[in-house]
């Protein structure tokens, strides 16, 4: 359904070209749920921002790739085609309610406006609509909320009546830029069951980035690891914990305490600091951090390669094995 | 408990009342935020307290009214037997250098302004802990300590990155050799990879220095790693407080068992196979708890005693507190 090829995005600034996504390449079927993990700065949201078109232009520009959406090119499209297809078929949810929700309309009146400029709906079936998603998403008394303000919903709430909002139009795709993020434990655990329970509904397709392995772990069949605008490692969910074969993304589980494993001393960290992204020379952008490293990193950046079936890492070192 | 553990901090019955006023000219109060609302706990030397709960439920609050930076608004707070919410300005002052906080966000809590050496001396001037020549070679040592290159003594925060500051903000904090530290969310303004370095550096920190800490945190794992006890606070109280062992193995309050189980896991087996308490709603507002135990509103097993009598936060055995009528 979704193909991405080879996906460039940089931003201008006064230090030089930020490389801020750099040849990225995957793929999405319909109904499948993709987790794109990462640290901040990592290009994760850049990357699903440039699939919106919605990178600002300037300092920002997509400088190469293809995004086939359903076979088109969202790269090409005018305008008029892309603004059917946003909040449509493909519709997005980010990290904060607050700041994404207009804070001087009544929810409802914005739920209505979607459904109003992208379907044949009358007003009093958009009304009725809204009411059935706010439902459906457990916003109790839905009629009575509907004439409420952003700011009179708790920080769950507000998520909710966000993704009522991107779900307005049955979208295919849904993308949910660290929906949970801003939001408590126990209701990042209701929103995530949210999601997982709308997509068993309604069978789309999600993506779903986060910096956080344990909430991906719950609601995604595959996942992508990026590290430096780059994909490192890309796995089926159950291989890529059973699995994890990129030295970062065995550093990232290891940085880890988890609830259930014996409690040790010491924590594994990664040492350094991710790359800046100016300039970067033609080699592993992990060289600096990384402890496996051969002479081969340091002069040629490692394309994606399969290890399994479905499963590629971005590294010259075979870790498993011991072999460069 | 064994006797030979000494408290460092003793909290007794520690009240935090924010005041709502309304009028513009003469202003009333018209009610009270109960930030924190009669907690009682001890923190004893050389251990790591956690402290969790949801945003909202206080925890910041309680680690700066123990330390005096909103004053109390009742209860007593035994610091090497003086009670430091009775204490006048300068005496508290003095006492200050002995305590000391570490903030969450590493970006807000520097002075942008300011070099790096001007940040880790300010308290050594102002508690006249070394003569003036001796404080570029505390401030080195300090660095060091901290795993940042002395070099960087004159450079201005915005130099660094979110990690880097932290241990900036770390090395200000042993600047006075303080006993104990309050350490308020200290890793979750940063990623993942940068997180585990901080704890490990809080943790071989503590080992050399003999560091107590008051860890607040709403990371219930990363609580787990670093906390010999935990306490849990639910809006403004303490609802357990107990061994790490005992609380991630065999919660006693409801409220602790939804949280530790809302903590995702990243292993796609073990998330299958458990089985998860997802509570209902959201926290009641801290203006207007419910009546009776303030959990009601949530509780997945309340019954008609939790709405009309508020349980007592008692000892159910050696060291395990707990504030639930069935427990």
């Amino acid at each position: 359904m979704l193909e991405v090829k080879d996906l460039r995005t940089i931003f201008t600034t006064q230090d030089g070209e930020v490389n801020a996504v750099n040849g990225i390449s995957f793929s999405l079927l319909p109904g499948e749920a993709l987790g794109i993990v990462g640290e901040s700065g990592c290009g994760k949201s850049v990357s699903v921002l440039s699939l919106m078109r919605l990178i600002p232009d300037p300092p920002g520009k997509v400088v190469g790739g293809e995004i086939l959406f359903q076979g088109r090119d969202i790269l090409k499209m005018n305008m008029n085609d892309l603004n059917a297809l946003r909040g449509n078929q493909v519709a997005m949810v980010f990290q904060d309610p607050l700041t994404s929700l207009n804070p001087v309309l009544t929810i409802g009146r914005q739920i209505i406006e979607t459904i109003l400029l992208h379907t044949e709906r009358t007003k009093e079936q958009a009304h009725r609509r809204t009411i059935e998603l706010l439902k459906m998403v457990g916003i109790p008394e839905a009629e009575k909320r509907l004439t409420d303000y952003p700011h009179q919903f708790s920080g769950g709430m507000r998520q909710r009546v966000m993704i009522a909002m991107a779900l307005s139009c049955d979208p295919q795709l849904l993308i949910a830029d660290e929906p949970t993020t801003a939001l408590d434990v126990t209701i990042q655990a209701q929103i995530v069951d949210l999601v997982k329970q709308i997509r068993k509904d309604l069978g789309m397709a999600v993506i779903w980035i986060t910096h956080d392995l344990g909430v991906v772990a719950s609601c995604v069949d595959k996942l992508i690891v990026m590290y430096a605008g780059q994909i490192v490692e890309s796995a089926p969910l159950k291989e890529f914990f059973a699995n994890p074969s990129h030295p970062y993304s065995i550093g990232l589980l290891d940085s880890l305490p988890r609830l259930d494993s014996e409690i040790h001393q010491k924590l594994n960290s990664i040492k350094g600091l991710p790359p800046i992204l100016v300039d970067l020379p033609d080699a592993c952008p992990f060289l600096a951090r990384c402890e496996n490293k051969v002479e081969n990193c340091g002069i040629k950046n490692p394309q994606l390669r399969q290890i399994n079936s479905n499963h590629e890492i971005a590294c010259w070192v075979d870790i498993k094995n011991g072999k460069a | 408990m064994k006797p030979e553990k000494k408290a460092v901090i003793q909290v007794k019955n520690l009240k935090k009342y924010f005041p709502i006023t309304s009028g513009s000219v003469f202003q009333s109060q018209v009610g009270a935020v109960k930030a924190v609302d009669d907690i009682s706990f001890n923190v004893y030397k050389g251990e790591t307290l956690g402290l969790v709960g949801e945003s909202g439920c206080g925890k910041s609050t309680c680690g700066r009214t123990i330390l005096q930076l909103y004053r109390p608004t009742s209860g007593e707070v035994i610091f090497e037997g003086k009670d430091l919410s009775k204490l006048k300005k300068k005496e508290l002052r003095k006492i200050r250098s002995r305590f000391q906080m570490v903030f969450q966000d590493p970006y807000s809590s520097l002075n942008p302004r300011a070099t790096v050496n001007n940040i880790i001396s300010e308290p050594l001037k102002i508690h006249h802990l070394c003569s003036s020549s001796e404080y570029s070679d505390r401030v080195s040592d300090l660095l060091k300590k901290v795993g940042l290159n002395p070099k960087f003594a004159n450079r201005h925060p915005h130099e660094f990155s979110g990690g880097q500051r932290q241990r900036i903000a770390i090395a200000r904090a042993l600047a006075l050799n303080p006993e104990f530290i309050v350490c308020d969310e200290p890793i979750s303004a940063l990623d993942v990879s940068i997180q585990a370095q901080i704890v490990n550096l809080l943790e071989e920190l503590q080992e050399d220095l003999k560091l107590t800490y008051l860890f607040i945190a709403h990371d219930l794992s990363m609580v787990r790693h670093i906390s010999r006890r935990v306490g849990v606070m639910y809006l403004g109280k303490l609802v357990e407080l107990t061994d790490r062992e005992q609380l991630y193995n065999n919660a006693l309050h409801p409220y602790t068992k939804a949280l530790l189980s809302a903590v995702p896991v990243h292993d796609p087996l073990l998330e299958e196979k458990r089985k998860r308490v997802i509570l209902k709603g959201d926290v009641p507002s801290p203006a207007n708890p419910p009546n009776g135990c303030n959990f009601n509103t949530r509780c997945p097993i309340a019954e008609k005693k939790c709405f009309e009598e508020e349980p007592a936060f008692k000892e159910v055995s050696s060291g395990t507190w707990c504030s639930c009528h069935f427990a």
